[in-house]
């Protein structure tokens, strides 16, 4: 993976000595915390509910085991022995002191993180499809572009003050795992007719309280023109984005009030500009950037050992089936490390468990972790035969659950048991689903569900593209929860359908289980998922389940 | 007619740790609600509010909530007021264990 240049490095280290002598100069009194919010909040420091909270960057969601050793060490050393990986490819410390925040920080240089730009009106970390540089179906690895992403943004003067916050996501495979139709630019890897690779442009999607399908600005750019164009629409928005109403502020908004045309054309004009700007440095490196990303060198060795182990043990076939994906190279396999045991928080994993996948990925790995928006652990490139000794390990750690991709693999903002804008709370609603489901011993017979759940209407929890989204909300004073459907986060992207009156705390999950017990009902055969039974038979079935006999309970 | 004042509590987080504390009637930060005055007049809620944001180098984000009267003291109305007396809901941190 890339490791700083000499330039990265300064770069951090001097911001690290800035922002701790902003500390000082808080702790001191010579800033009031109006001056010093905005400080913090570049570097990533929230003040939440109960605590400080650092959010720090895993940019394109890769980390190598020196880092994840580092990021075990921050848990336990200034924190309360765990961290929390969120859905934006970021980890989350919910303890820090503000004084020990100087020495994190230096912890993260150390190892070269950082968390600069996880917060405030900047473009953020680059997000990137988790299975990138491994997927079978990868055109190409798309981290060296959100490499350069990364180094062309940080600290990038004429963006530091846009309108609002700026997402990125990149993917390198047709079939889309970073949801880029819902980022403020998600960018496809797509091959024109000569075969060459480039990017879809999509511009102007995201969640939150508007929630928007991008649109496709250019169905084909060049992968040479992709930081001027980046940069035209960066620039168009800094121009046109609304600054007048915080909710009207995201280029969702810039794009709907003017119009795909008009958008598209002033994207195109300000490129044909910038264009003759960029003199080829920015390919120079880029073509440095890529080497680093080059693959390891893969085994050659036999897979029996696996096949004969998936044969005889029931318990290591359910997790390679639901927990594996096919690589590149059909003698290694992705795994999944599911951070979602069945009643555990989603996302979160102990100090002892960052050390252990740390050491597996050296032992088995490559050296290579991913982290995914999905909020689990990946080794991107594991050979089969190593997978039996592999699984036995996660098992020992509380890591083994064979759970990816159905309904405990919950998705949920932090909510509010630990977030101060949130309206309700996420994760014991993730907890009490997760169990219920593992109680009834249904979600194998389920299989492929999303369920995404948000403790607000800014949609961390990306509840709207979840196949069940759970909104929670504060009405009159108590916690109520609103249910979508049909939500689709890939290249079939969809924002999922309200089904109506939302739910009371210990009522929702009940009602999660009559929307599932109606998908097992009416759908065609064990084949036909959630999602295509959904799509097939529309919301009326599943709002019947949810409300139909109310009444005659209220009338009871 | 005016609408009644609900009573209020001055609540904050300290600036160094982020804890959650509570104004009290003799001017302490608490960590307990129970020991936060129990403002019921509107006036003085404003007095006490400006008496607490001034206080930068102790707290931070300070601002009224509402509460009620309860046996042991003023006790919160909302429940994010509730959560914020206790710590998350998923694991025994914050003050559920601090000082339980």
């Amino acid at each position: 993976m890339y490791s700083y240049s000499e330039f990265d490095e300064a770069f951090v280290r001097a911001r690290v000595a800035q922002f701790t002598q902003q500390v000082e100069r808080r702790l001191d009194g010579s800033l009031t915390e109006e001056e010093f919010r905005p400080l913090r909040l570049m570097n990533g420091l929230y003040l939440q509910l109960h605590a400080y909270m650092l959010r720090v960057a895993i940019p394109y969601g890769t980390i190598n085991p020196r880092q994840m050793r580092q990021l075990a060490h921050i848990a336990q050393t200034w924190d309360k022995g765990y961290g929390h990986f969120t859905t934006r490819q970021n980890i989350q410390f919910n303890w820090p002191k503000l004084e020990d925040v100087p020495a994190i920080l230096q912890a993260l240089a150390d190892v070269g993180m950082h968390a600069i730009q996880t917060s405030g009106n900047c473009v953020r970390n680059v997000t990137a499809d988790h299975f990138a540089g491994a997927a079978a179906d990868e055109i190409e690895d798309p981290r060296p572009v959100a490499e350069l992403l990364r180094q062309w943004s940080t600290d990038h003067p004429e963006f530091q003050f846009l309108p609002r916050k700026f997402k990125i996501a990149i993917t390198g495979a047709p079939h889309d795992r970073a949801v880029t139709r819902a980022h403020d630019i998600g960018l496809r890897m797509v091959r024109n007719a000569k075969g060459e690779p480039g990017f879809e442009v999509i511009v102007g999607g995201g969640l939150g309280r508007t929630p928007m399908i991008g649109h496709t600005v250019r169905d084909f750019l060049p992968k040479a023109d992709l930081l001027p164009y980046v940069e035209a629409v960066l620039s168009v928005y800094n121009t046109l984005g609304r600054r007048d109403n915080k909710y009207k502020a995201r280029i969702k908004i810039t794009v709907h009030e003017t119009g795909k045309e008009e958008i598209t054309r002033l994207i195109e004009d300000r490129f044909a500009e910038l264009r003759p700007l960029f003199g080829g440095n920015d390919q120079k490196l880029l073509a440095e950037i890529e080497e680093a990303f080059a693959p390891p060198a893969f085994r050659n060795a036999p897979t029996d050992a696996y096949d004969a182990f998936y044969k005889a043990d029931p318990t290591f076939r359910s997790w390679a089936d639901t927990n594996l994906t096919a690589h590149r190279n059909a003698q290694y396999a992705i795994v999944t490390i599911s951070l979602k045991a069945h009643g555990a928080t989603p996302g979160d994993a102990t100090a002892d468990q960052m050390r252990l996948i740390a050491d597996l990925a050296e032992r088995y790995g490559h050296s290579e972790i991913r982290i995914s928006h999905e909020q689990n652990v990946i080794l991107p490139h594991v050979h089969k035969s190593d997978l039996p000794a592999l699984h036995a390990a996660l098992v020992q750690a509380g890591l083994g659950t064979a759970n990816v991709g159905l309904i405990s693999d919950i998705i949920a903002c932090p909510g509010m048991d630990y977030c101060s804008l949130a309206t309700a709370r996420s994760i014991p609603i993730a907890q009490q689903i997760a169990t219920r489901f593992d109680e009834l011993k249904l979600e194998h017979e389920v299989g492929p569900l999303k369920i995404k759940i948000s403790g607000c209407i800014n949609a961390c929890g990306h509840h709207h593209v979840g196949h069940i989204g759970i909104l929670g909300l504060d009405r009159a004073g108590v916690e109520n929860y609103q249910i979508t459907l049909g939500g689709d986060g890939t290249e079939t992207a969809a924002i999922g359908e309200k089904t109506g009156p939302g739910f009371a705390y210990d009522e929702i999950v009940p009602a999660i289980e009559r929307i599932v017990r109606a998908y097992l009902d009416v759908r065609q055969s064990p084949e036909e998922t959630f999602l295509e039974c959904f799509r097939r038979t529309g919301i009326d079935p599943f709002k019947a389940a949810l409300y139909d006999g109310e009444g005659e309970k209220d009338a009871a | 007619m005016s609408r009644r004042f609900t009573p209020k509590i001055v609540t904050a987080n300290r600036l160094r740790e982020g804890d959650v504390v509570y104004l009290t009637a003799d001017d302490r930060w608490s960590p307990f609600h129970h020991e936060a005055e129990l403002i019921e007049d509107e006036a003085h809620a404003q007095l006490r509010l400006l008496h607490a944001t001034a206080q930068k180098l102790v707290v931070v984000g300070a601002y009224l909530a509402d509460a009620k009267p309860g046996p042991n003291g003023p006790e919160p109305t909302h429940f994010r007021e509730e959560f914020r007396t206790r710590g998350p809901s998923n694991y025994n941190h914050g003050k559920q264990a601090d000082y339980a």
